[in-house]
């Protein structure tokens, strides 16, 4: 069997995206607007250029993106 | 009655929006009320934050998204004049309140316990690098990635990139221990894999391949 999928995900953590990426703190300034845009069906990666190569890098900037958009489904009426 | 005002991005805030701006901005029993509805309201998010990520007495996690709703009242309240209108004023207040949860959550995790030494991140590299499974192509990038950390990084840099890619530690504990924030680390981390990037380049590999599929 092939391990390739772990030397990758490896890889992919130590080199990080390619692409031109926000900070941390420009994440959490523009978290609020992307999370909406998201749950909305909007073009959210159109909208905040960087954020979702900096998503893709730190992890803990994600888990703060899965958090928000959870709370904020979870309050939607479904549907 | 409050009119839809419009942000610079065009976005109308809405009416619940500019109300909570407007009571909180006031005075007298209107703004201790508002006060208190944020505190009730951060609480929530921050609860919801700390059972998502579980793991804990039930008496430590209450009184660990109790401090998180606290330290996010703070914020809220000193940051309010950057509020922009850009998103609800409950999503936009949301977002301190599970930053303070999740980083006191990951925080108390390795609370007594060591971050692994650079020696261990080395060590994983290694076994990955080891694995009888692995292709000619994946070996040499393994190889060329442990050698352009060696070489093309400073000490810091390496410390910084094994920490948080290979042994796993989370950034918000990382930078505790270093006495830095999660922004300078994040910037130290950006900056290595630039470096890394480049002399990999350099050497003429292909990246986007090898990366495909993984995640940082």
């Amino acid at each position: 069997m092939s391990d390739r999928p772990r030397t990758s995900d490896l890889l992919g953590r130590l080199l990080g995206p390619a692409d031109p990426e926000l900070t941390c703190d420009e994440c959490f300034e523009q978290l609020d607007r992307y999370v909406e845009l998201e749950l909305d069906g909007r073009d959210a990666d159109a909208t905040v250029p960087g954020m979702r190569a900096h998503l893709e890098g730190c992890p803990a900037c994600r888990e703060d993106r899965d958090s928000l958009a959870a709370l904020l489904g979870s309050e939607r009426p479904p549907g | 009655m409050y009119e839809a005002s419009r942000t610079a991005r065009g976005r109308a805030t809405d009416a619940e929006s500019l109300a909570w701006l407007d009571a909180l901005r006031g005075s007298g029993r209107r703004h201790d009320d508002a006060v208190a509805a944020l505190h009730a309201l951060l609480l929530r998010a921050a609860r919801f934050e700390v059972a998502r990520r579980g793991g804990g007495r039930s008496g430590e996690l209450a009184d660990l998204a109790n401090q998180a709703a606290d330290d996010a009242l703070m914020a809220v309240l000193r940051k309010l004049h950057t509020y922009r209108g850009d998103s609800r004023f409950t999503t936009w207040a949301y977002k301190f309140a599970l930053l303070e949860a999740a980083v006191k959550v990951r925080r108390r995790a390795w609370q007594g316990r060591e971050v692994p030494l650079e020696a261990d991140g080395w060590a994983r590299l290694a076994d990955t690098s080891a694995s009888p499974a692995r292709d000619a192509e994946s070996s040499e990038l393994i190889g060329a990635v442990c050698a352009g950390i060696a070489e093309a990084l400073t000490p810091h840099q390496r410390t910084v990139l094994l920490a948080l890619t290979v042994n796993d530690v989370p950034i918000d504990v990382l930078a505790e221990r270093l006495g830095t924030t999660r922004g300078a680390l994040y910037k130290t981390l950006h900056d290595a894999r630039r470096k890394l990037r480049a002399r990999l380049a350099e050497d003429g590999l292909a990246l986007d391949s090898a990366t495909q599929g993984g995640s940082a």
